[in-house]
């Protein structure tokens, strides 16, 4: 229960449906200090509060449980890391895959538990299988795609049959405080928003050029590799105007070198997305496998093939996205159902022969 | 339900909610000068009377605070400031290692805002101050000491505090003792004017008061500046309207506490002593923590290894169960206890503690409850402790 309205509803719901249910908060900061007095401390204290407050109206015991380590290894250095390689984690994936369904998870069935509850909005349908919300804006199966079918078995989200709105009404209607809660966007351990800031204070200043991708030519200069992903535009600060006059996108970060290399926006252009070794959600599907591709947290899926090389799952996108960065996960769906997810290692295009790649 | 947290805060007794109701339709400030301010400055000073009493202390001793974190916020700071004040070089504080928060933390406030300095005292591994610690630090720094702070008996692992040789040790150096007695007013012998200290903590709720009332019991002749300003009430140690009720009500709870001591002592005690043994019977491997016999008659605290305190709190909570890891944490993060740490244990057995604390409405129930749920709770939080375990 993350004091949203979400979790509170989801929570709700589970005692309705015949649970004995137990409301859990997790304290994801690793200085416990910093939740009695910290700068961010008192969103903290109110957020578990908050979650609190919705657990007594809803009659279960509620516990905050510290998880603060294991966030902090798996998911905030993962992020760190990722950024670091030049790449573009989730966090939120990373944190649904070793944090909520994996150390609460295993914690909760060794008490005796026999699921962990979420505010996802994603349903489980009758077949068990992970499928999108009927709410198609809020929907966040994308960030649950990176979970095993013995996670989502052990798994419940009593919201996605439901839109944002009508989860607010009920919310309300149920007496819970937290009905007219703004969504949370920004990263959880992020608490301004300064992502950039974030990794320089942990990576430090890293300065390096920024390079024209058809000339070759050096036409400014950045802090750290870290602070640009693939696509981005703005914030580049570059000196030289591009020969055409057009503006210039992020095409490629290679931390070892220390080079931001921009272009055009049709360089950004891609259709061929090669990820890592897939997690499938549920059965694996027969392969070749046709159906639509997700490339962002809120993308539009496109319709897609996809197979195996190796280790490797290469995905066909019958249209070509832009802007696709390493780092990022690909899910592949079937129809509203999720078929599994791989991290992104390199998106090209099959018209052209130069390529983006991250080292 | 079996309430096994009596530390944290027990029951009101019959005839303090009954002296609470009576005087709570009053009308009356006790600082005002008519009859009706009279009647309850009457009430007041009677209250005052009856808890100097049962304390062995002056009534102009008792000055009347919120309760337990006041009353030690009072005493640290106030008489810390105060001796400072008389002689400049008396910056450092003595306190144990195993105080409540409301004293580390206040000490630490101290060190961090008035740049005193602090001397930890090293406890033994049953939780008992070391006495000759004292000594060797006062023999050191004792012209520069401002206070010395050591509790009357631990609110986690119940060891009672070898408190007359404290205050023997501090008489030589004539430095004043506080003490947190917020524990053990109920438990054991309590005489403030035999015992050497210059000032006790006391509070309502953990022997049958209300909550939100309790007293510092300040020495005639020991200075204390204040933390609150106002209308100088109480010695002008303590400004603020007197809540009226709540210090007949707690009155009313000491004066029945200390006078049931023995009796209480006696059907705690045993009831406590059939607790550990029936624990260390369900539970082989449990540990208790803190002095096999010198402790407080209504506490009981083991570590279980290879759990986790708050997972044992879940389990036992969801069934019907009640106890305690230690001390609370504001948001609800649990802490390896620093008691425990003071008392030599690692981090794990640390972590694996629980208290079962017993008072006035214990019975054998509870105990019997207690022992039924605790092997499967322990085997389960075992299983969780072990997969936090298996992932190092």
């Amino acid at each position: 229960m993350s004091g949203g309205v979400d979790s509170a509803v989801a929570a709700a719901r589970a005692v309705d449906a015949g649970y004995d249910v137990t409301g859990v908060h997790l304290a994801l900061a690793r200085n416990p200090k910093t939740y009695r007095s910290g700068a961010r401390g008192c969103c903290t204290l109110e957020d578990a509060r908050d979650a609190r407050r919705a657990a007594d109206v809803i009659g279960i015991p509620f516990y905050v449980w510290d998880m603060a380590d294991r966030f902090h290894e798996d998911v905030v250095d993962d992020f760190v890391a990722e950024y670091a390689a030049g790449r573009t984690p989730n966090p939120c994936l990373r944190c649904n895959e070793k944090i909520k369904f994996a150390a609460v998870l295993d914690r909760a069935l060794a008490l005796g538990f026999d699921a962990v509850v979420t505010g996802h909005h994603a349903r489980l349908g009758d077949d068990g299988l992970l499928r999108r919300s009927v709410d198609a804006a809020k929907d966040q199966s994308y960030v649950l795609a990176v979970l095993r079918p013995e996670q989502i078995a052990h798994a419940m989200f009593p919201i996605g049959d439901t839109g944002k709105v009508d989860v607010r009404t009920e919310a309300a209607q149920r007496g819970l405080a937290v009905a007219e809660k703004p969504d949370s966007h920004d990263i959880c351990f992020i608490a301004d928003g300064d992502t950039h800031g974030f990794l320089r204070g942990r990576l430090g200043a890293q300065p390096g050029p920024i390079v024209d991708a058809a000339s070759g030519d050096v036409v400014g200069g950045h802090d750290g590799a870290y602070a640009f992903t693939v696509g981005q535009r703005r914030g580049l600060r570059v000196g030289v105007p591009a020969a055409d006059g057009r503006p210039r996108y992020v095409l490629d970060v290679s931390p070892v070198t220390r080079t931001v290399t921009v272009g055009p926006a049709e360089l950004l252009d891609v259709d061929v997305v090669v990820g890592g070794s897939p997690t499938w959600c549920g059965p694996v599907p027969a392969l070749p496998f046709a159906g639509l591709a997700q490339l962002r947290a809120h993308g539009a899926p496109i319709p897609c093939s996809a197979d195996m090389d190796g280790d490797s799952l290469v995905v066909r996108l019958d249209e070509s996205a832009r802007g696709i960065a390493p780092g990022q996960t690909v899910v592949l769906y079937d129809d509203d159902r999720v078929i599994g997810s791989a991290t992104i290692q390199r998106a090209t295009s099959s018209q052209r022969a130069s390529a983006t790649s991250s080292t | 339900m079996a309430y096994l947290d009596h530390a944290a805060t027990t029951p009101m007794l019959p005839e303090a909610l009954a002296a609470y109701v009576a005087t709570a339709g009053e009308l009356g400030n006790a600082s005002s000068l008519h009859a009706p301010g009279r009647r309850a400055r009457r009430l007041v000073e009677e209250a005052r009377e009856r808890i100097a009493a049962a304390l062995g202390a002056r009534p102009s001793e008792v000055i009347f605070t919120s309760g337990g974190t006041e009353s030690d916020n009072l005493a640290v700071k106030g008489v810390f400031w105060a001796r400072r004040d008389a002689d400049p070089a008396r910056t450092r504080v003595i306190a144990s290692s195993i105080e409540h928060h409301a004293v580390i933390d206040a000490v630490e406030w101290l060190v961090g805002h008035e740049r005193a300095a602090v001397t930890w005292l090293p406890v033994d591994e049953v939780g008992r101050v070391e006495v000759d610690a004292l000594r060797a630090a006062l023999d050191r720094y004792g012209d520069q000491v401002a206070l010395v702070t050591a509790m009357w008996a631990n609110n986690e692992v119940g060891t009672v505090q070898p408190v007359a040789e404290l205050a023997g040790a501090c008489a030589r150096y004539r430095v004043p003792l506080h003490t947190d007695a917020v524990q053990a007013i109920s438990q054991v012998p309590i005489d403030f004017a035999a015992s050497g200290v210059a000032a006790m903590t006391v509070t309502g709720h953990k022997l049958g008061g209300p909550i939100g009332v309790g007293a510092l019991v300040l020495g005639r002749d020991v200075d204390c500046t204040p933390l609150l300003h106002g209308g100088g009430q109480e010695r002008d140690v303590r400004s603020g309207t007197l809540d009226v009720p709540g210090i007949v009500a707690f009155a009313a709870s000491v004066e029945a506490a200390v006078k049931a001591r023995s009796a209480y002592v006696a059907r705690v005690g045993g009831i406590r002593d059939l607790l550990v043994a029936r624990v260390r019977d369900a539970v082989p491997t449990a540990l208790l923590n803190g002095d096999p016999v010198d402790r407080l008659p209504g506490n009981a605290h083991f570590s279980f290894p290879g759990c986790e305190g708050d997972a044992l709190l879940l389990l036992l909570d969801a069934q019907g169960i009640a106890c305690s890891t230690g001390s609370a944490c504001s948001a609800g993060v649990a802490q390896p206890s620093h008691v425990l740490l003071a008392m030599g244990a690692d981090d794990d057995r640390a972590r694996s503690s629980l208290r079962f604390s017993l008072g006035h409405t214990s019975t054998l129930a509870d105990v019997t409850a207690l022992v039924d749920a605790l092997p499967a709770a322990v085997e389960r939080a075992g299983r969780a402790g072990a997969v936090r375990a298996a992932r190092g």
